[in-house]
């Protein structure tokens, strides 16, 4: 298939373009070696199959940065796979002298390239006149044609160029400087910057326009006190809506799944196979589904923000706050997203250029308290915590959950501040970063943006949580020898059989049965480990359960208490929990022991969907094997230290 | 000598060059080239980073990588 490369700095409206060229026709996948994606389209032009491939915005084909490196690797060896056939760069209009440095680049490469002069409304509102006659003279091989991405002007052009046979160039790969010939590059690019001075004295004029529109909105968003003000209220709305529209589809999910199940479950004959579909396959396609409304709303507004061209301010504005840490501005976005959920989060990363900041970023991003850590804090600290007015005003258990907060994002920091000492070599910090004019959003990005992380999510981190889920429904269905069956027989069904005793019953069965399984037998295995915690082996089961995500922590200990209908009213639980004695007949669940687990809870990586985003961000498997190791560390030792605290 | 990060705001001043470091060749490549006009616009909240205007666009930068930039 013709392959052809889309190139260009960033800023430049390239996505925009590429988006209006391919639609969803999209595909990502993997550049050999490097972390950064690839990002294809597929055209058909009059009967021609093309693709299109998006390189990552650069002012240069020399790479300054790791992610960097994939557009010399490819143009510079003629038999890489994804060596293109010809050439598109994206040119922003109102800011030729810098744009023409990596066109002049790849043009004297000898590709057959399109200069595509993009974002010619913005120009002519600033008051240039591009003259294209001076740039054919300056560059007589290349096509050069003005687009406006936002309304797709001059793409039946482009794409008619696109389906054109190549006009044979001589390549002249010597043009391209070795990688590390820094003394070269400068050399060149001073070279090229003269000779671009003098083109664009052609083929620009410029009449004077007033002061814009950007310069006086950014006195007031990068203001010391308003700039923050103005985040902060940001920030405020965009969770609230994320958490309050999304409840509603998440419901709908888990209502749907959990109805799907029990049909099927009526309807399909006992046994392993059914098990399997009922308890195992359907409840992990709906751990999966259930995060799509948080990606989706999550990346909805940070697109926006990103489109209009705010979020540049926000990291502008935050940049110094996070330094210290081995963080920088554009880590803020995606440790807030956590807030939330740290899969947004994680996936938001990617504008972190730095791979070590980057990578930092993704793994403190879990320690931030998400909402999944909500429903297990209410019920411990409903538990163990006495609702009172403490100095005055402030009621216990919000401040106890204040607090849990506070320390997931205190501990995220400093986490992040020992990472960086980590790092032996470490990598240029650059900042740099281009600020750009503030614009209307265009709605189709932001769709294709949605669109695309939703997909990611559900085919690249899916298969895994899906993986795990089975793995888990597995261990808590099936236990050594018949057990289970032989100790769920011991109990009586009930003589009359209301609703009320047959639901009674059914949950001392199911409680009967997770203790007789492998988890329920890991659970005991793994007591002695997790008595200085304070913690029995019930605790130890519903721990190892809630892998699959934090919340299940209270449905698996309603599980083994039998206690059903645990979702419409937590009493129920909470009175049984209260209940528990010990061995010496001391109460289980005590101060010492909840806020145990309330910290282990605030530490521990609870959540094998996050687990899975990890490894499709940063494309191994070593990372989030860390993440669960350090996360797991600390959780014990957080938990061994409240628990001694309190007792 | 005098570096971009100690120009006042709003006063114009021209690159003479860039100091050695391994930022150079990106700084250039940014287009601050010997001889290009540059303006501090705004610094944020604790005069880090700062928005510079680079005849053509607004750049933001960290005062450390402003101090390689020398300007008269």
């Amino acid at each position: 298939m013709k392959k052809i490369a889309l190139f260009g700095n960033p800023n430049t409206g390239k996505s925009s373009l590429f988006n209006r060229l391919t639609g969803l026709r999209q595909h990502v996948g993997n550049f050999p070696g490097v972390t950064v994606d690839k990002h294809s389209g597929f055209l058909n032009i009059s009967g021609k199959e093309i693709e299109l491939i998006d390189f990552p915005g650069t002012y240069s084909i020399y790479p300054r940065s790791k992610d960097e490196e994939v557009v010399y690797n490819v143009i510079s060896n003629p038999k890489d796979a994804n060596f293109p056939e010809k050439a598109i760069v994206v040119l922003d209009s109102t800011n030729l002298e810098r744009n023409l440095l990596l066109f002049t680049q790849i043009y004297d490469m000898g590709f057959n390239t399109a200069l595509v002069l993009n974002m010619t409304d913005v120009a002519s509102r600033n008051g240039f006149e591009i003259h294209i006659s001076a740039l054919l003279e300056a560059f007589p091989d290349a096509k050069i044609i003005r687009t406006n991405a936002r309304i797709g002007t001059g793409l039946s052009e482009l794409k008619a160029w696109m389906a054109e046979e190549s006009v044979p160039r001589e390549t002249r790969q010597q043009t391209l400087k070795a990688k590390n010939d820094l003394e070269g590059q400068i050399a060149d690019t001073n070279t090229r910057f003269d000779h671009i001075k003098k083109i664009v004295s052609q083929a620009v004029s410029k009449k004077p326009t007033e002061a814009n529109f950007s310069s006086k909105l950014d006195k007031w968003l990068v203001h010391p006190v308003l700039g923050y003000l103005i985040f902060l209220v940001l920030l405020l709305v965009i969770f609230q809506t994320v958490f309050t529209l999304a409840s509603y589809p998440m419901d709908w999910i888990d209502l749907g799944t959990s109805s799907l199940a029990s049909w099927l479950g009526t309807i399909m004959p006992e046994g392993v196979f059914t098990s399997l579909i009922v308890d195992g396959v359907i409840p992990g396609i709906g751990g999966v589904l259930i995060f799509i409304p948080q990606i989706a709303l999550l990346f909805f507004m940070l697109a926006i923000l990103e489109e209009t061209g705010y979020m540049a301010r926000v990291v502008f504005i935050t940049d110094k706050l996070m330094r210290p840490f081995g963080l920088n501005g554009k880590s803020v976005v995606p440790l807030l997203s956590s807030a939330a959920c740290a899969i947004p989060g994680i996936m938001a990363t990617r504008t972190i250029s730095s791979w070590q900041e980057r990578l930092t970023t993704i793994l403190v991003a879990p320690l931030i308290s998400c909402s999944a850590r909500l429903p297990v804090y209410t019920l411990l600290i409903a538990l163990v915590i006495p609702s009172k007015i403490v100095l005055g005003f402030l009621n216990l258990q919000g401040l106890v959950l204040f607090a849990l907060y506070l320390l997931g994002i205190i501990s995220a920091l400093l986490v992040a501040w020992v990472i960086k000492q980590f790092f032996k070599k470490k990598e240029l910090s650059v900042f740099l970063l281009e600020m750009p004019a503030y614009k209307t959003p265009r709605w189709g990005n932001v769709g294709i943006e949605v669109f695309e992380k939703v997909k990611i999510f559900v085919f690249d981190a899916g298969k895994i949580i899906l993986a795990i889920s089975i793995i888990l429904w597995a261990l808590a269905s099936f236990g050594p020898g018949n057990d289970m069956e032989h100790y769920a027989g011991k109990i009586q069904a009930p003589k009359v059989q209301t609703e009320e005793a047959m639901a009674d019953y059914e949950s001392q069965v199911a409680s009967v049965k997770l203790e007789h399984s492998y988890m329920g037998h890991m659970g005991k295995f793994i007591e002695p480990v997790i008595k200085p915690l304070g913690y029995d082996w019930k605790m130890g089961i519903s721990l190892l359960t809630s892998f699959a995500a934090r919340e299940v922590f209270v449905g698996s200990l309603a599980t083994i208490y039998s206690v059903h209908e645990v979702d419409d009213d937590p009493k129920q639980l909470i009175d049984k929990l209260k209940a528990q004695k010990r061995d010496d007949g001391t109460p289980t669940y005590t101060l010492a022991s909840g806020l145990s687990l309330l910290v282990f809870y605030v530490f521990a990586m609870q959540c094998m969907a996050t687990l899975a985003v990890v490894k499709r961000e940063t494309k191994s498997w070593k990372w989030p094997i860390i993440q669960v190791g350090y996360m797991g560390v600390l959780a014990y030792l957080g938990a061994y230290i409240t628990f001694i605290l309190f007792s | 000598m005098k570096k971009l990060a100690q120009l006042p705001l709003h006063q114009k001043a021209r690159v003479l060059g860039i100091s050695e470091s391994e930022l150079k060749p990106k700084l250039l490549e940014m287009g601050l080239y010997p001889g290009k006009e540059v303006e501090v616009l705004f610094k944020a909240p604790f005069g880090d980073p700062i928005a510079v205007d680079i005849s053509g666009y607004t750049l933001s930068m960290r005062l450390s990588e402003a101090n390689l930039i020398e300007v008269e």
